[in-house]
């Protein structure tokens, strides 16, 4: 009974999480002005039926810029996700299957970049490198294939005795057909899982170094560095901070809670 | 129990040592050069000789272990070297701005400690009650908030619709509220989250049932038990926030204007001022390191049931 309103439940906000990433995807199609053209005749207008969320300080479509930003905000979020994913795994898989020195050494170098705070490490790197969105991302992908690893390497290693798996290596299998056939299938929920529960602190992540302007530069639209943009001039237009603020909180509403009640519902099982 | 100790300071210098090499590192990363930076900023022309003489004198051209190495006692000693910027010793503008942002970090988490605790408690008491869903929703939302966003929400109601608050952080009691509760706001979501699940998990334990049957009163087994028995695992949670915290108070220090170590960093990132980032660095990681190692000591010493 609980269980199937969970599952309503996780049925309808992946329906509004791909309602997100589709707006986010076609975005070109949508937006009902040009998010970069300026027009000084029409700046920080309130909202109206041609701004539908007001103008900007150059008077740029907000609405235009909060469609098109969703794409950088979405797509570096999954990108960056979707990178960690694959490198975790792998790193966490090999680590699980063969042991040995460079398991050690691999673990051992996860921990340590645990023992850090990874929004300092973060920042610094990113400012370091000289901001832009790339840097951000390399930034904080330095921790984030660490929770992918581990888990993949536990995984890993409770199957890597299962007798599938000796089968295969008595049928003179070798090591990565044996990983990518037998071992990936295995383990991919609890990863996948994991994936979606990364999503929005990754998001508060690169729209905060995008906020303080260590990611996304400006004039390209993105939500963190369009809410510091318009903060200056907050008191006069409202409207230009608090919409994008308003889809950054959505945003992440909706893939937190997704990830919650897809482990809430594999829990239950 | 003394050898055991003695393993984990040492381990605990190794990390030290490791995060002082990486932070060190992090220069070589670094795309621009400090010389030129330096140079074009105060108006010199850039020859390949004027460079080289400044390269020189900045000391960028030695080898990176021998350079590191003087860092690196410099740092053991005190000294964090001299601002690029304008050569004046880092050590006392970093000592300024840790003081500031301690106050700031100390305020917040005193304010979500106040908070998150007593409702995470009740909340894993009264489960499924109405007031243990409010609580969870308002602790999901204020988790899923990135904290710039709470800060330019807060200080849009605050100080520009109610005009109570000055907009720049004058430093004073007055000027602490509102980054210190911006702060407060997403760090109070995730206690009380994890405070939830840590007693909820307690009061599932088979010696609960059994205190119960024996007709312990519930107070009793709430307050001597459970409570007690969480508490170890309740300053983990606290020591691993700092982490977030920090991070956190970079970017609540930058849009206050709270003259912090963050304020501080993101000035001299800006003007690719290394010696302050990487001091920065340093310090930040070793008082996470440094939190984290006594927290665990401490969880030790209060609860006998957690193995070294």
């Amino acid at each position: 009974m609980k269980k199937d309103k969970l599952k309503k439940r996780i049925i309808a906000v992946s329906v509004l999480a791909a309602i997100l990433v589709l707006a986010a995807l076609f975005a070109d199609f949508i937006v009902p002005n040009d998010p970069y053209a300026m027009n000084a005749t029409l700046i920080r207008k309130p909202p109206s039926a041609q701004f539908i969320f007001g103008s900007d300080n150059l008077g740029r479509c907000v609405f235009s810029r909060v469609l098109t930003g969703a794409r950088m905000t979405i797509a570096s979020t999954f990108i960056l996700v979707a990178i960690s994913f694959v490198i975790g795994t792998m790193i966490g898989m090999l680590c699980g299957y063969y042991g040995g020195f460079f398991d050690e050494l691999l673990m051992r170098i996860a921990d340590l970049m645990l023992a850090f705070p990874q929004m300092v490490v973060a920042i610094a790197v990113a400012g370091i490198l000289g901001g832009g969105l790339k840097g951000a991302l390399i930034a904080l992908g330095i921790t984030s294939w660490i929770s992918f690893a581990r888990l993949a390497r536990s995984h890993t290693m409770t199957i890597k005795s299962e007798p599938y798996i000796t089968v295969s290596k008595l049928m003179g299998k070798n090591g990565l057909y044996i990983l990518l056939h037998h071992v990936l299938p295995n383990i991919i929920g609890p990863l996948l899982i994991n994936a979606l529960t990364q999503v929005g602190s990754t998001m508060i992540g690169i729209s905060g170094l995008s906020f303080l302007g260590l990611g996304v530069v400006p004039p390209q639209a993105e939500w963190g560095s369009m809410i510091a943009e318009a903060r200056a001039y907050i008191q006069i237009a409202p409207w230009a901070v608090l919409f994008p603020a308003l889809a950054t909180i959505v945003t992440i509403i909706v893939f937190n809670y997704l990830g919650d009640a897809v482990l809430e519902y594999k829990n239950d099982r | 129990m003394k050898k055991q100790l003695l393993y984990r300071v040492l381990g605990l210098l190794a990390v030290l040592f490791i995060l002082s090499i990486l932070t060190f590192a992090l220069l070589y990363i670094a795309p621009g050069d400090p010389a030129e930076k330096r140079l074009s900023s105060q108006g010199v022309a850039i020859t390949k000789e004027v460079l080289e003489a400044e390269r020189l004198r900045l000391g960028l051209l030695r080898p990176f272990f021998v350079r590191f190495g003087e860092w690196f006692f410099g740092i053991i000693r005190g000294d964090f070297g001299i601002s690029f910027k304008d050569d004046l010793p880092v050590a006392p503008k970093l000592a300024a701005g840790l003081q500031n942002t301690l106050i700031l970090a100390f305020s917040s988490l005193f304010v979500s400690i106040l908070i998150s605790v007593p409702l995470g408690i009740i909340s894993a008491v009264r489960e499924n009650s109405v007031l243990d869903h409010v609580v969870r929703l308002l602790s999901f939302i204020g988790n899923s908030l990135p904290n710039f966003l709470i800060s330019v929400l807060l200080m849009y109601v605050f100080c520009i619709w109610l005009d109570v608050f000055p907009i720049i952080a004058t430093g004073s009691l007055q000027g602490l509220f509102l980054p210190a509760v911006s702060l407060a706001i997403p760090m109070s979501g995730r206690f009380v989250r994890q405070i939830r699940a840590e007693v909820l998990r307690e009061l599932g334990a088979d010696y609960v049932t059994g205190l119960r049957a024996r007709g312990v009163s519930e107070k009793n087994v709430l307050v001597n038990n459970v409570l007690y028995n969480c508490m170890g695992h309740i300053f983990t949670i606290i020591a691993l926030q700092i982490g977030i915290l920090m991070g956190g108070s970079v970017v609540i220090e930058t849009i206050f204007r709270w003259p912090g170590m963050g304020d501080l960093v993101m000035d001299a990132i800006n003007a690719r001022d290394y010696p302050v980032v990487m001091g920065f660095v340093v310090i930040m990681g070793t008082i996470y390191v440094v939190i984290n190692f006594l927290s665990d000591i401490l969880c030790q010493v209060i609860d006998p049931r957690v193995e070294a």
